[in-house]
């Protein structure tokens, strides 16, 4: 019971990690192979705004403004560049992205593991029971990973925004003969995505320790729950995301090198047995 | 190869080729005599830039042939590696023969391996293969007979003299540098090759002409995973000791992209340039750690962005110049 509750728990922080990989892909069939490494880098922008002296709360606020502005320029003025039928530029400058950041920080902040210190909510938990007790804090992140992938489907489903999204996903030709800037709706989903990372990177910062060469772990484990979860369908990548944290969890329990190893044998499993994905295409 | 037809020749090979190829022969057979005269400093360094060599090679097979980008690569250059080390140390098989053993295992079990990852395509195959990769890794940092996650030490070489390993291990490389460059010159010249990279020109049209599009991809794909093994295999051979950190690091792969991006991407000549550069920094930089690799990864972006063809494909370009002439000219008369 234990064991299902913490997996649970971990597949929303897995959940956070993968959404902004998800609205990558599913806008610009864009794979970014330095997510988990923006990932890291979110946590270690906030944990630097603490060390200047802001309130922990205060510094995950202010990473999300910093993370949509990097976003925003980066695909602007890079990724947009790569973008096209041939897979290889965006792979080879992401991949290029990747090795700088995370020798950038391993330069800036040596490679100890750090966390960002809350002043002890991190640790604080709610006792269900004499056996039973849940931390707050991964409350909180289940809860917030809910919100995300509810706001995020309501807008891509309801708002202008969300709209000109799918009709750029669509069919990007047609979308610019409306009067749509391709570039630009790109540089916004990007934009967007990097806040989603920004905000995973500042609770991983919270709940666990970060080192600057956690990233590509981070960016398997965020499209595992993409994949398993079915292209095109935020709810899709929670659930993957869950599946995924659920097994590692099982896997852990079992023996402390199974856990991770175990995730990767799933997600194998379901590519094999549903390469589609578990709930594909809800999108609509 | 020319084939006369009343209004037009096709071209292969020019005269310049033919003299840079025969330049190039004349190379290998002084590069041949090295041991007799050369440090054994030399021979390990050139062991080692021979395993990098050939694994951007099988890369730039994948890559700039087959299409296939993949950052997984290294799951058959550590499979390669542990292969030779376990026929070597526990089976009394000469390590020598196991770097060939290796290779070929590495080389089938990408078979059964490819009917995973294929279900993947583009972006999300680059990371499909690197997820194997690190199963890979995780599976063998499992296995108490190899040392588990902190490796082991090879053995099986210990009876033979320390000069005979490096001249043998330096022949070695450089006989598998040479074949693994014939193997990928000959499989493009012939009519696979063709196919290859008409699958990599428009796959939609190249399988409505009744090429199986699925076949040859897994051919490279294999093809490929044998020559990763074949650099793992050789590379521990030099190294004597192996660990899963060392085998499955995706850095195999981010050094053989940087390499082939640098050299020119879709080229045999690529890598070939690609490492020479690579092996300059790597001796005049690396002392600088951290920001050597920025710097290597600051290179791969800007060259993918502004300079798409590499210096090899500059050269060619300016000059004309080709080593490896796989293409085929229309001459019109």
């Amino acid at each position: 019971m234990e064991t299902v509750i913490q997996g649970v728990l971990l597949g929303g922080l897995y959940g956070l990690f993968a959404l902004g990989l998800s609205l990558m892909f599913g806008v610009m069939r864009l794979t970014n192979t330095a997510h988990g490494d923006f990932i890291i880098l979110g946590s270690f922008s906030t944990l630097t705004l603490v060390n200047l002296g802001l309130s922990p709360w205060l510094a995950m606020l202010a990473t999300l403004p910093l993370a949509w502005l990097m976003g925003y320029a980066l695909q602007r003025y890079v990724l947009n560049g790569t973008l096209g039928k041939d897979p290889l530029p965006s792979l080879v400058v992401t991949f290029g992205m990747s090795i700088v950041v995370q020798n950038l920080l391993l330069e800036l902040f040596s490679a100890d593991p750090r966390s960002i210190d809350t002043g002890g909510f991190s640790t604080q938990g709610i006792a269900f029971s004499p056996e039973l007790s849940v931390g707050v804090l991964p409350v909180v992140i289940l809860a917030l990973a809910l919100a995300v992938t509810a706001a995020l489907q309501w807008m891509f489903t309801s708002t202008a925004l969300g709209r000109t999204f799918r009709a750029v996903s669509d069919d990007r030709e047609i979308a610019e003969l409306m009067g749509l800037n391709a570039r630009k709706v790109y540089a916004l989903a990007t934009a967007l995505a990097f806040v989603l990372v920004g905000l995973a990177g500042s609770l991983q910062g919270v709940r666990t320790t970060v080192s600057p060469a956690d990233g590509p772990a981070l960016l398997l484990f965020a499209f595992e729950a993409v994949i398993m979860g079915g292209m095109g369908s935020f709810w899709g990548t929670l659930a993957g995301a869950m599946l995924l944290g659920l097994t590692q969890q099982v896997g852990f329990r079992l023996d402390p090198g199974w856990g991770i190893w175990g995730g990767h044998l799933m997600f194998l499993f379901v590519l094999v047995l549903r390469p589609q994905g578990l709930f594909p295409k809800t999108r609509g | 190869m020319d084939t006369n037809h009343p209004s037009y020749t096709v071209v292969r090979g020019t005269r310049g080729s033919m003299a840079l190829f025969a330049f190039a022969l004349m190379l290998v057979a002084f590069a041949a005599s090295l041991p007799f005269w050369g440090e054994s400093s030399w021979m390990r360094e050139f062991v080692e830039i021979a395993c990098y060599f050939i694994f951007a090679m099988m890369w730039n097979l994948m890559a700039g042939y087959g299409g296939m980008v993949s950052i997984g690569q290294q799951a058959f250059f550590g499979l390669g590696g542990y292969v030779m080390l376990s026929l070597g140390n526990f089976w009394g098989v000469n390590p020598f023969v196991a770097v060939v053993l290796g290779a070929i295992v590495a080389g089938l079990i990408s078979i059964p391996v490819s009917w995973v990852a294929f279900r993947l395509q583009g972006g999300y195959f680059a990371i499909g293969t690197w997820v194997i990769s690190e199963v890979a890794r995780l599976s063998i940092a499992n296995v108490s007979a190899v040392g588990g996650g902190s490796g082991t030490t090879l053995t099986a070489l210990r009876g033979i003299e320390k000069a005979t390993r490096e001249s043998v291990t330096y022949w070695m490389a450089l006989a598998c540098v040479v074949a693994s460059i014939s193997l990928v010159y000959l499989f493009l010249r012939s009519k696979q090759g063709l196919a290859l990279l008409a699958i990599r020109d428009n796959e939609v049209a190249a399988r409505s002409q009744g090429i199986a599009v699925g076949r040859m991809k897994l051919a490279v794909y294999a093809v490929a995973a044998f020559g990763a093994g074949l650099a793992g295999a050789l590379y521990f051979v030099g190294n004597l000791r192996i660990s899963p950190d060392a085998a499955f690091s995706v850095n195999w792969s981010a050094f053989a992209i940087f390499m082939v991006v640098i050299g020119g991407i879709g080229r045999i000549e690529g890598p070939l340039v690609g490492a020479l550069v690579f092996w300059a920094m790597n001796k005049f930089f690396s002392e600088y750690g951290t920001w050597y690799l920025i710097g290597l990864g600051l290179i791969a972006i800007v060259m993918t962005v502004y300079f798409k063809q590499g210096l090899w494909g500059f050269v060619q370009q300016r000059w004309g110049w080709t080593l490896f002439p796989t293409a085929r000219k229309l001459q019109l008369k």
